[in-house]
């Protein structure tokens, strides 16, 4: 019989390993955010993303050894935008019926997400390359590495930043709206989803169904709208 | 459920190919997102296949952020002292859009008469 350490090389060349690891963490990951009752600290991505940099680190595996099996969950991150078609569709005869609220609340909080990034990061001297992978923070993954991409900024930099974002939004978003009085569920779904794309409308989707429908547009019509606004704020800060 | 993943694909190929072709700014999958939108509206056919694997793969939405997540751990030390100004920057910013984005909804629906707490 072969050693351990002689199946672990041959396991740790393929893409089977990682791939299926990354399914692990985050089924212990969601299972764990259930048994918190949904808190919002414990939010399953950031506590499979925590398991898995031990593993790696643990391992002494290369990111880019782990991402050649993970890749293929990464992928899907282009199909589940164009998914988000679906929501927009179910949901058609609601927003349309608020389609002025949706337009406004999402002008609004696209243009302060990334005009008040850039502004407090440009006023703390971060680096033009860097603020190019902050500017589309808000907006879900596949597009804002799109978008950095195009600004010349780091598209893993781009996934860092926004999935930070996510997390923050996902926390603050609940005590913030309770805290500002606001009652309607779709302004809180919204507004969750424009700053705070799949993260934050995962998490109005555990609060209440309403909100994560509003939330998903939210993200979905910010998608178009930073990719179209993130270039030209961008190039007014630099 | 093949078809409608491959109608998905074929969407978000198209839109790819749409906004390299032309030079859009929009990135491929934001305009096949626009594509199937037009697709679900125009066909019961498809809305029927499609609603229901969008919907399996936008629940595990979160799991798809992962491998990228994963990254962080390797660019954190790379992001030295920026990595506080950046933080700063996030944890600020995204209060300040929620609470704009809420506040500009609920006073927008109330100006046009769709306050949802007075419709009942």
């Amino acid at each position: 019989m072969a050693d351990f350490a002689e199946i672990w090389s041959y396991l740790a060349r393929g893409p089977l390993l990682w791939l299926t690891l990354t399914l692990v963490a985050y089924v212990v990951a969601d299972a764990l955010s259930a048994w918190a009752g949904r808190a919002p600290l414990a939010n399953p991505v950031l506590i499979a993303v925590i398991l898995l940099g031990l593993t790696l680190w643990g391992t002494g595996t290369p990111y880019a050894v782990y991402f050649e099996g993970a890749q293929f969950v990464h992928f899907l991150l282009g199909p589940a935008t164009v998914a988000l078609a679906v929501p927009l569709y179910l949901q058609g005869a609601r927003v349309r019926r608020a389609i002025l609220p949706v337009l406004a609340g999402l002008t609004v909080g696209s243009v302060v997400a990334v005009v008040s990034a850039l502004w407090i990061a440009r006023a703390l001297g971060v680096a033009p390359e860097t603020l190019a992978a902050l500017a589309p923070k808000s907006t879900t993954a596949p597009v804002a590495i799109g978008i950095a991409q195009s600004l010349g900024g780091s598209p893993t930099l781009a996934a860092v930043l926004v999935l930070i974002t996510g997390m923050v939004g996902a926390v603050v978003a609940t005590p913030l709206l309770n805290a500002l009085r606001v009652r309607d569920w779709r302004a809180r779904g919204l507004a969750t989803g424009v700053a705070a794309h799949g993260i934050g409308t995962a998490r109005a989707f555990q609060v209440h169904p309403q909100a994560g429908a509003f939330a998903g547009i939210g993200m979905g019509l910010n998608a178009i709208l930073t990719a179209l606004l993130a270039p030209m704020v961008l190039r007014a800060f630099l | 459920m093949i078809q409608a993943l491959t109608l998905i694909l074929l969407c978000q190929l198209a839109g790819e190919t749409l906004t390299r072709g032309l030079g859009l700014p929009v990135p491929g999958p934001v305009l096949g997102m626009g594509l199937m939108l037009a697709l679900l509206a125009a066909s019961e056919r498809v809305a029927e296949a499609v609603v229901p694997v969008g919907q399996g793969i936008l629940r595990h939405l979160s799991l798809l952020f992962v491998p990228a997540g994963v990254g962080v751990v390797g660019h954190v030390d790379r992001l030295g002292a920026e990595a506080a100004w950046l933080m700063v920057a996030i944890v600020i910013s995204t209060v300040l859009a929620i609470a704009a984005g809420a506040l500009a909804f609920k006073a927008v629906a109330r100006l046009t008469g769709t306050d949802e707490a007075r419709d009942g």
